[in-house]
C-alpha cells in the first residue's frame, strides 16, 4: 500500500509544482486549471492509500517473503457472464446517436441505460446470473 | 453466474470451470478478460487494416503532383479518418485494451481484472465508438474533414455542417468512456489483485508500464470528453466557448485538446514500451537490465508528458515558449535510459533472434529516428520552420510504425499464450523486413520533403520534380508496409492452429508463462513462490535464481 501511495502523491506533487511554476510564469489560466486538476488527481486517491496504509498490516502481495499459502482465502466474487454491460453499451450507444440524428433516440437510449443498471445491480445483489 | 473465488492455497485441483452461455450469446456476455481482450484485439487490428486502406489511397493520390484519384473533398475525408481511425480505434484500444487486458492479470497472478463487468462495457463503448464515427461515410455531407485534431474554429457548424462531425464528436465521447473505465479497471487490479509475494517493484515491466499508462488514461481522457462536449455545445447549443465572434477563445480548444493530446502519446507508447522491454529480456535470456531505473523512467515520461502540451502550439505564438521547449527536451532524457537500458539487458544475452525479438529491435531503431526527429521539434525555431510540414507527420509516422512493430512482436510473442498456438516464425521474419524496410522507405523521405516545404494535409502539390521523386519513394514505401500486413494476414491463416504452443514456448520469465495456453477459467491452478520479478524463470532455473530474497527486490512493502 505505501509505494502505491507514495507513487501517486509524487505526481500530485510534481503536477502541483509545475503547475503552480506555469500558471506564474504564463498567466495563461487553462493549462494552470487542467494542472491544477492534474494535482488533485494525484492527492486525492494518494492520501487515501496513505491513510489505509497506515492503519492495516501489509497485505500479503506487500510482503516480499509471502508464500502462495500466505493468500489464501476469499480474493472476490467474479461474475463468470453478464447481459448487463452489453445492454449499458447499447444504452449509451443509441443515447449517443441522439446526439446527431434526434432528439426522441434519448427515450430508447436512456431506457436501456436504466434498465441496464438496475439488472446489473439487481444482479449483484443476487449474486447470480439472471 | 458469480464465482466467489478462493485463491488456491497449495491445492493443485483445477478452479471452477467457466459456465454459461456458449456461442454468439457466451460472446455478448462474457466478462472473462480474456476473452474481451481477443475482442478487442481482433477489433483494433480490423482498425488497423481499415485506416491502413484509407492511407494507402492517400499515398496513392500523391503518387503524382495532380492526382485525381479523389476530390479534395474527399482527401480531407481520408487524411481525417486516417488520423482518427488510427490513433483512437487502432493505436490506443490496442495498446491499453488488446493485449494490455490479456495480459496484465496473467502477469500479477489475478483472476481476472478488478471489474470485470465494466471491462466489458469498455470493449462495447468501444465497439460502438468505432462504428458511430466510421458510419460519418455513410452520411450525404460524408465522414469528419477536420483533421484527427478538430480544430476550432474549422470545426464549428459554420465552417463543417453535417452529421459525420456529429459522428466523430459521438463516437470520441463512447471511446473515450471506454478508455476512461478500462483505465480505473487497470489501476484497480494492479493495485488490489496482485498474488502473494508480488510486491510493486516484483511487477513485470509490462504491467507497470500499463499503470503508468492508466493513470495518464485518468489524467488526460476526461479533459478531452469535457472538450468534445463543448465543441458540441458550439456546434448545436448556441455557445461560444471557442469562437471569437461571441467572446470566446478558438485557441482554447487546442489547449484542452493536446493537454489530452501529448499525453496520449504516451499512453500509446508506454505499453509497447513495457512489451518491448519483456521480449528484449526473454530474447536475451537476462533479467530486464536496469530494472527500477526502468519503472522511474516511466514515471518521470509520464509525469512530463502532461506538462509539454503546447508544443504542437509553438507557432500560435501565444505559448510560453521557453517552458514548453524545455520540458518537451527533458522527455529526452528518461527516454534514453530506457533506450540505455533495453541495450544493456540485450548486451553480453545469448540474443534470440526470432520473429518477436526482430519486431522489438525494429521498433528500437524506428522509434529512436523518430525520437529524435521530436527533439528537433521541441526547439522552437526549428519548429517555426517545420510546423505544418511533412517533417512532422515524418516524425510522428517513425514513432507511430516503431509501435506497429512493438504491437506485432508483442502479437507473436504472446499470440501463443491466448491462443495456444504459435505463428510461423520465417513467414514473421518476411513480414518483418517488409515492415522495417517499408517503414523506412515510407518515412525518411517525407522527411526531406517536409524540410524542402511540401505542407501536410494537400491533395494537390507544385509540381516540382524533387518533391514528386520523394513523394513516389514515400508511396513505394507505403506499399511494401501494406504487403506486410498482407504477409501477417496469410501467417495467421497458415499457422492456424498448426504449432501447439505448450505453457512456455520461448522460456519466458514472467507469471503468464507458469500457467497453461490458453490460460484456464480464473487463469491459474496453482502459482509458484514469487521472491523477484521473473518468478517464472526462478521456478525453472533454480541454479540460476535471480536475486533470491535479496533486499533489492524485497523492498517494495
Ligand atoms: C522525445 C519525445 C517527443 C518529442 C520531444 C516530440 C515532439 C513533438 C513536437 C514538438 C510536435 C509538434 C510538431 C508540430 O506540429 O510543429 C510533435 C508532433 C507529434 N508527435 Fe511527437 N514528440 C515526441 C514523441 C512522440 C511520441 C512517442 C509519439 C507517439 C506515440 C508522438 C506523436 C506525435 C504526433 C501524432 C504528432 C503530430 C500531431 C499533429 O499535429 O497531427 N511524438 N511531436
Ligand atoms: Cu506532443
Amino acid at each position: 500500500m505505501k509505494v502505491e501511495a507514495r507513487f501517486l502523491l509524487g505526481l500530485g506533487l510534481f503536477f502541483g509544482l509545475i503547475g503552480l511554476v506555469y500558471w506564474l510564469w504564463s498567466g495563461e489560466d487553462a493549462g494552470g486549471v487542467m494542472l491544477g486538476a492534474a494535482m488533485l488527481l494525484g492527492f486525492l486517491p494518494g492520501s487515501y492509500y496513505l491513510y489505509w496504509s497506515r492503519r492495516m498490516d501489509p497485505r500479503p502481495e506487500d510482503d516480499p517473503a509471502a508464500t502462495p499459502a500466505s493468500g489464501a482465502g476469499v480474493v472476490g466474487a467474479f461474475p463468470g457472464s453478464s447481459i448487463w454491460p452489453f445492454t449499458l453499451g447499447m444504452g449509451a450507444f443509441v443515447t449517443v446517436l441522439a446526439l446527431v440524428f434526434g432528439i426522441w433516440l434519448l427515450l430508447p437510449g436512456l431506457s436501456l441505460v436504466a434498465w441496464a443498471l438496475l439488472g446489473g445491480v439487481a444482479e449483484s445483489r443476487r449474486g447470480g446470473h439472471v | 453466474m458469480v464465482d466467489v473465488l478462493e485463491r488456491p492455497a497449495l491445492r493443485a485441483e483445477p478452479p471452477p470451470e467457466a459456465h454459461g452461455p456458449t456461442g454468439l450469446l457466451k460472446w455478448l456476455t462474457t466478462t472473462d478478460h480474456k476473452v474481451i481482450g481477443l475482442s478487442y484485439t481482433v477489433t483494433a487490428v480490423i482498425m488497423m487494416v481499415i485506416g491502413g486502406a484509407f492511407a494507402e489511397i492517400i499515398r496513392a493520390q500523391l503518387a503524382s503532383p495532380n492526382g485525381t484519384l479523389v476530390s479534395l473533398a474527399q482527401f480531407n475525408e481520408l487524411f481525417t479518418m486516417h488520423g482518427s481511425v488510427m490513433i483512437y480505434l487502432f493505436a490506443g484500444p490496442f495498446a491499453f485494451g488488446a493485449l494490455a487486458n490479456i495480459i496484465v492479470p496473467i502477469q500479477i497472478g489475478a483472476p481476472d481484472m478488478a471489474f470485470p463487468r465494466l471491462n466489458a462495457l469498455s470493449y462495447w463503448l468501444y465497439l460502438t465508438g468505432s462504428i458511430t464515427m466510421l458510419s460519418g461515410f455513410f452520411t450525404a455531407g460524408g465522414a469528419a474533414s477536420f483533421g484527427w485534431v478538430g480544430y476550432a474554429p474549422l470545426s464549428n457548424s459554420l465552417n463543417t455542417p453535417g452529421a459525420g462531425a456529429d459522428l466523430w464528436i459521438g463516437g470520441l465521447l463512447l471511446t473515450g468512456f471506454s478508455a476512461i473505465f478500462t483505465g480505473v479497471n487497470l489501476v484497480a487490479t494492479i493495485f488490489y489483485l496482485r498474488a502473494p509475494g508480488m510486491t510493486m517493484f516484483r511487477m513485470p515491466i509490462f504491467t507497470w508500464n500499463l499503470l503508468v499508462t492508466a493513470i495518464l488514461i485518468l489524467l488526460a481522457f476526461p479533459v478531452l470528453t469535457a472538450g468534445l462536449i463543448m465543441l458540441y455545445a458550439d456546434r448545436h447549443f448556441g455557445t461560444h466557448i471557442f469562437s471569437v465572434a461571441g467572446g470566446g477563445v478558438p485557441v482554447l480548444w487546442q489547449h484542452i485538446f493536446w493537454f489530452w493530446g501529448h499525453p496520449e502519446v504516451y499512453i500509446l507508447a508506454l505499453p509497447f514500451f513495457g512489451m518491448v522491454t519483456e521480449i528484449i529480456a526473454v530474447f536475451s535470456r537476462k533479467p530486464v537490465f536496469g530494472y527500477k531505473g526502468m519503472v522511474f523512467a516511466t514515471i518521470s515520461i509520464a509525469a512530463l508528458s502532461l506538462g509539454v502540451w503546447a508544443h504542437h502550439m509553438f507557432t500560435t505564438g501565444v505559448v510560453l515558449l521557453p517552458f514548453f521547449s524545455m520540458m518537451s527536451l527533458l522527455i529526452a532524457v528518461p527516454t534514453g535510459i530506457k533506450i540505455f537500458n533495453w541495450i544493456g539487458t540485450m548486451w553480453r544475452g545469448e540474443v534470440w533472434f526470432s520473429a518477436a525479438m526482430l519486431m522489438a529491435l525494429g521498433f528500437l531503431v524506428t522509434f529512436l529516428i523518430g525520437g529524435l526527429s521530436g527533439v528537433y521539434l521541441a526547439s522552437p525555431p526549428l519548429d517555426f520552420f517545420t510546423h505544418d510540414t511533412y517533417f512532422v507527420v515524418a516524425h510522428f509516422h517513425s514513432v507511430v510504425m516503431a509501435l506497429v512493430m512493438a504491437g506485432m512482436a508483442g502479437l507473436y510473442y504472446w499470440g501463443p499464450k491466448f491462443t495456444g498456438y504459435l505463428l510461423n516464425e520465417t513467414i514473421g521474419k518476411v513480414q518483418f523486413w517488409f515492415l522495417f524496410v517499408g517503414t523506412q522507405v515510407f518515412t525518411l523521405p517525407l522527411y526531406l520533403v517536409g524540410l524542402r516545404g511540401m505542407p501536410r494535409r494537400v491533395a494537390i502539390y507544385p509540381h516540382d520534380p524533387q518533391w514528386k521523386f520523394l513523394n513516389d519513394l514515400s508511396s513505394v514505401g507505403a506499399v511494401l508496409i501494406g504487403i506486410s500486413t498482407l504477409v501477417f494476414v496469410a501467417n495467421l491463416v497458415y499457422s492456424w492452429k498448426r504449432y501447439p504452443a505448450g505453457p512456455n514456448p520461448w522460456d519466458g520469465q514472467t507469471l503468464e508463462w507458469f500457467t497453461t495456453s490458453p490460460p484456464p477459467h480464473h487463469n491459474f491452478y496453482r502459482l509458484p513462490p514469487i521472491r523477484s520479478e521473473r518468478p517464472t524463470w526462478d521456478y525453472n532455473h533454480p541454479e540460476h535464481r535471480t536475486v533470491p530474497h535479496g533486499p533489492r527486490n524485497g523492498d517494495g512493502a
